[in-house]
């Protein structure tokens, strides 16, 4: 939060205003969508593609090496009797394989462990850079980032359904739930349709980004009001304080939200999978 | 590190707004990981988790293996065993059969013997017997004419008709004893 928050404190004119301001008290300058914006330090253009390269951008490119760097150097060489990273690597593994590729898909699920792994581990760090002294913010807490994802799940689930099941087998058990008397079709078929086709990919990409949106605002929102409130009275320390303490605690809160949504969304991806593999009836 | 204010004096872009170039990030982000894990980190540690299976399952099938092998010499030893034991039985049954026979080739040898013993001491006592007979008739008859001729006061030895008395009556005591023996 340091830089940023400090830095729309100071944009809304909030610097340096206290609650018990001698003489002048402030407004409480609640930080809003504006910490999620970021100045661009470089621009360029690729294409049509205007490029802005912010805060952003570093927290994403550093995400991503480390991310790569620590499995790269974990499996440089597996051992048969592993020690050190390839340990800690090794769970990571067993826990998408076992936990949510084969527990999910079932027997083919080997064969989308290395998109789900990475997934799952992209998006933790990505995640996990919102507590990050100095980056501060969740990638995954600018809309973009989790689109992207959603997209790539989605344009992977749709065309292997297609591919599997063939194209109408596919639209007609998405379309023509089983079970149903057929009257019930003509409800049921618009909104199974659009809930599958439509509003599953916005959803998936929501629930990732308004976790870690949410999450960030309101950490945000309480070391700004620790500042805030800190002046020379009794109740200036004591909200003070009270909101460093909620702070804190809602950053422990965090780490854990930030490894669940990183699981849900990769859980998801693989429900999507499985469900175009085999048809649901 | 990089200067970083929030530009708050314009229009705040919607935070669900989603820019191109942000998207591409995301996109580069994912493919890149994907990338370097798909490609490079996950198949080598994939094969090494396959090593290790393989290493200890097939410890598991060598042990398996062993102690199948040790069942089976087992069990061979056992059978081994109860056919010994089955013979040595046998022998046994044979040695007592073949101990009994030969017991009693020895009593039926020692009976024959016994009775050619007794049959050789009849022959022997019937042969004296014959002779002692003989002898004493023939030592009847000279007591008897040695007897007659005291009585009668002469000497009848050299005399023809003497003996040939005798004689007669010596046929009549044995043509007497042979009915005597006929009649028993």
């Amino acid at each position: 939060m340091a830089t940023n928050v400090l830095a729309s404190v100071a944009s809304s004119g909030g610097l340096g205003c206290h609650f018990e301001n001698a003489g002048d008290p402030c407004g409480f300058p609640a930080p809003g969508a504006e910490i999620f914006q970021f100045e661009s330090v470089l621009t360029f253009h690729i294409g049509a593609i205007d490029f802005h390269i912010t805060k952003v951008s570093f927290v994403v490119i550093l995400s991503v090496i480390l991310v790569v760097g620590f499995f790269l150097y974990a499996f440089r060489r597996p051992r048969l009797v592993p020690k050190g990273a390839q340990n800690v690597g090794e769970v990571g593994y067993l826990f998408i394989r076992d936990g949510v590729a084969r527990e999910i898909i079932g027997k083919e699920g080997d064969k989308f462990v290395p998109f789900l792994f990475s997934f799952f581990f992209l998006i933790w760090i990505m995640n996990f850079m919102g507590i990050l002294p100095f980056a501060q913010i969740p990638a995954t807490s600018i809309f973009a980032i989790p689109v992207a994802f959603a997209l790539i799940v989605y344009l992977t689930w749709v065309p292997l359904g297609i591919y599997k099941q063939g194209g109408w087998q596919f639209f007609k058990a998405m379309m023509f739930p089983p079970g149903v008397p057929w009257p019930m079709y003509f409800l049921l078929t618009p909104i199974e349709l659009i809930s599958n086709l439509i509003v599953r990919p916005f959803t998936h990409a929501v629930r990732l980004f308004a976790n870690m949106f949410a999450g960030h605002l309101l950490i945000a929102t309480f070391s700004v009001a620790a500042y805030y409130l800190l002046s020379a009275t009794v109740i200036g320390i004591i909200g003070s304080v009270a909101s460093l303490g909620v702070a804190i605690a809602l950053t422990g809160f965090e780490i854990l939200i930030q490894a669940l949504q990183a699981y849900i969304f990769t859980l998801l991806a693989a429900v999507y999978i499985s469900g175009a593999l085999h048809a649901e009836h | 590190m990089f200067t970083l204010i929030a530009s708050g004096e314009e229009a705040a872009p919607s935070v669900l707004a989603v820019p191109v170039d942000e998207l591409v990030v995301g996109l580069l982000a994912f493919i890149i990981v994907f990338g370097a894990l798909g490609w490079i980190a996950l198949p080598k540690i994939r094969k090494a988790l396959a090593a290790r299976t393989d290493a200890i399952e097939g410890g598991m099938k060598r042990a398996e293996e062993a102690q199948a092998e040790a069942q089976r010499s087992r069990d061979e030893y056992q059978q081994a065993l109860a056919a010994a034991r089955e013979e040595a039985a046998s022998i046994r049954t044979q040695a007592q059969a073949d101990r009994a026979a030969i017991v009693e080739e020895a009593r039926s040898e020692a009976r024959a013997a016994a009775a050619a013993v007794t049959a050789s001491a009849e022959a022997q006592m019937a042969a004296e017997r014959s002779q002692a007979t003989a002898q004493l008739q023939r030592e009847i008859g000279e007591v008897a004419i040695t007897l007659s001729s005291k009585i009668v006061g002469q000497s009848l030895s050299d005399d023809a008709r003497v003996r040939t008395t005798v004689d007669d009556f010596l046929a009549s005591l044995e043509s007497l004893a042979a009915q005597r023996e006929a009649g028993h």
